[in-house]
């Protein structure tokens, strides 16, 4: 059952390709020496315990931290050139989410890189946002002040927004963070319709309960890389235990 | 000169007609920008900017040995820059958080300017008199080439500002995000705190340095208040900017020419505190009357709750009951019950009530309505 899988993924192209990726913050190294090869059309989990540097690798591949060291290609070319067919999901408590604007508004957002500078969002962006607000379910909402949203609905919002982007690869931060059990389902799905449309999706993720029920593919990371590759074959104790120190037991389903 | 006079001299006499126009000016465009500085939580920028541009105000004096306010402010301009920047490196480079950087810049810079200034004032130098109008500011000193330089920075200002409009509110609400849109955000960046020095700078003949970051400041906290939209917020900020501008310039003239800036900034600060307590949605006063409905209603719907429940074991739902079993342990008042009677949901006959229909429906529903 196992080998089919891995199989499956290895004759896919490369999306995300990391080499020798090294970061530190004043000498302590948070990342070291990442390689990492992720095949397009997989749904990723990134784990590791906190502080293991899992967003600073999101955000080095970004380039909204830069690295000391190492390289990035998006489908074998560097990221700089790539930027538009990357959408980034950061993490909900990054904003402030007083601030003074709409639902539908940030949303629209998503559509200011393909804009490029000073050229306004017309009614083709506002039909593409409204398309994304009906996605996520928050249709109904559009015209709410932003603070008046729930946690989840903001989490949908921000999602919302990097659908808009219509990219190939989705970077997400803990889009499941203090978010309930409907809307986890209700993310989850849009996650596994991103990847059967054959997109590819990473997601930094702290629930290892759900990792094999929502994920096909997982990296392990503690500012080093543990161990990479298909759900089914490598998350088992033996890696959650070198990447969490101690003995992690995970029941593991099928 | 009371308040009818000084409307009917702002149209005729030149001086007060250009001190006016240059505080309304002023106001406007500190509005504008101080809403974005607001919303990036660098409301103290100002403050440490506007100190920061006395040491060049003294040094260009120096220089130039004459009181040409054109190059006074080249000076304030290019310390406050110098001072903005320094900010950044000791927030970027070191440990350090924003407050402290802050703090440490604006005393700096601040006291050494006092140094330049007394030591000017100690020079044999006719013109050094007047200088120290730059700590309190002195709008009587405004000319119309002043109020021009105002205009047209103002000007192109806000023609920017409506060519960026879009990457000014991304940057605002999620810098990060901008970046991996491509977006160059230390443009974004500059342009918007190069405008905010220049407006700081532009007001420091008038309101000074002590008080200028009031004028960004006020109008935008007031305009916050009474708008969720970026556009309307800027827009109301430079409104109530220019209005304070120009209220204070006529209250100060009106009144033995009390020094402008301070009154400026004071009728600023009404407007701010008018805006807290009377603004619909975030205002103290419609939060409080909002939260005195809520409690009353849920006290309300609380009786009839409990009346709810000894009503619906009987089979006439009209069945009267004694008030008394109502105890106040639960809450109800003559008041409340008048209000339930009032609404048609309970009829009160001496000391019994009995539900009516409608009151039945309601609190059957009551909690269904609410999901």
């Amino acid at each position: 059952m196992e080998t089919p899988i891995s199989k499956k993924h290895i004759d896919r192209p490369i999306a995300v390709r990391i080499d020798d990726l090294t970061v530190a913050y004043n000498y302590k190294p948070v990342l070291w020496d990442i390689d990492l090869v992720i095949p397009e059309g997989v749904l990723m989990a990134i784990v590791g315990p906190n502080g293991a540097g899992k967003s600073t690798l999101i955000k080095s591949i970004l380039d909204i931290i830069k690295p000391i060291a190492g390289s990035v290609q998006i489908y074998n070319k560097p990221y700089k050139k790539q930027r538009s067919v990357v959408a980034y999901v950061p993490q909900k408590g990054s904003v402030d989410w007083d601030f003074p604007t709409t639902a539908l508004d940030v949303v629209m957002m998503g559509t200011y890189g393909s804009l490029g500078w000073i050229k306004r969002p017309g009614q083709k962006q506002k039909k593409s946002a409204l398309e994304a607000l009906e996605k996520v379910g928050m249709l109904s909402f559009k015209d709410r002040q932003i603070s008046q949203l729930s946690g989840g609905q903001q989490q949908r919002i921000f999602l919302a927004r990097a659908l808009v982007q219509n990219a190939s690869i989705y970077f997400m931060d803990e889009p499941f963070q203090g978010v309930d059990a409907t809307t986890e389902k209700a993310i989850i799905n849009i996650l596994k319709e991103l990847r059967k449309a054959g997109k590819t999706v990473i997601v930094v993720h702290h629930d290892l309960q759900t990792v094999p029920e929502y994920f096909d593919w997982v990296t392990f990371l503690n500012v080093k890389k543990i161990a990479t590759g298909p759900v089914k074959d490598i998350f088992n104790d033996d890696n959650l235990t070198k990447t969490y120190g101690i003995n992690y037991k995970v029941s593991i389903q099928g | 000169m009371d308040i009818t006079e000084y409307i009917s001299l702002v149209f005729t006499d030149y001086t007060l007609r250009t001190i006016t126009l240059g505080t309304a000016i002023l106001g406007a465009i500190c509005g504008m920008l101080g809403s974005f500085a607001v919303l990036r939580k660098q409301s103290l920028l100002g403050d440490a900017i506007s100190h920061a541009a006395l040491p060049g105000i003294a040094i260009a004096f120096l220089i130039m040995g004459a009181k040409n306010s054109n190059v006074l402010l080249l000076g304030a301009l290019i310390s406050g820059l110098i001072g903005t920047f320094w900010i950044r490196g000791i927030t970027s480079k070191t440990h350090l958080k924003s407050d402290t950087a802050l703090g440490l810049i604006l005393s700096l810079f601040f006291g050494f300017g006092m140094l330049l200034l007394t030591y000017i004032q100690k020079q044999p130098n006719a013109n050094q008199a007047g200088l120290d109008k730059y700590l309190f500011g002195q709008a009587a000193t405004l000319v119309e080439s002043d109020v021009w330089l105002m205009g047209i920075v103002t000007g192109v200002c806000l023609l920017v500002m409506l060519l960026f409009w879009k990457e000014f509110k991304i940057l605002l609400f999620d810098a990060d995000y901008t970046k991996t849109l491509g977006f160059n955000t230390k443009f974004i960046d500059i342009l918007i705190t190069t405008f905010i020095v220049l407006a700081i700078v532009l007001g420091l003949q008038t309101v000074g340095v002590v008080l200028m970051s009031a004028m960004l400041l006020a109008p935008a906290a007031a305009a916050r208040q009474w708008t969720n939209s970026l556009g309307i917020m800027v827009f109301l900020a430079a409104i109530f900017g220019a209005s304070s501008g120009v209220l204070g310039t006529a209250i100060s003239a009106s009144h033995n020419n009390l020094s402008t800036g301070p009154v400026i900034v004071l009728v600023a600060a009404v407007f701010v505190l008018f805006s807290f307590i009377f603004s619909p949605s975030r205002g103290l006063l419609f939060r409080e009357i909002r939260f005195r409905k809520n409690r009353n209603d849920l006290h309300l719907h609380k009786t009839l709750s409990f009346m709810y429940n000894i009503a619906k074991d009987h089979e006439d739902i009209s069945h009267p009951h004694a008030i008394k079993i109502l105890n106040n342990f639960h809450g109800f008042t003559k008041k409340s019950l008048q209000s339930l009677e009032h609404k048609n949901y309970i009829h009160i006959q001496g000391n019994m009530w009995s539900m009516t229909q409608e009151g039945y429906h309601k609190a059957a529903n009551l909690y269904n309505q609410q999901a």
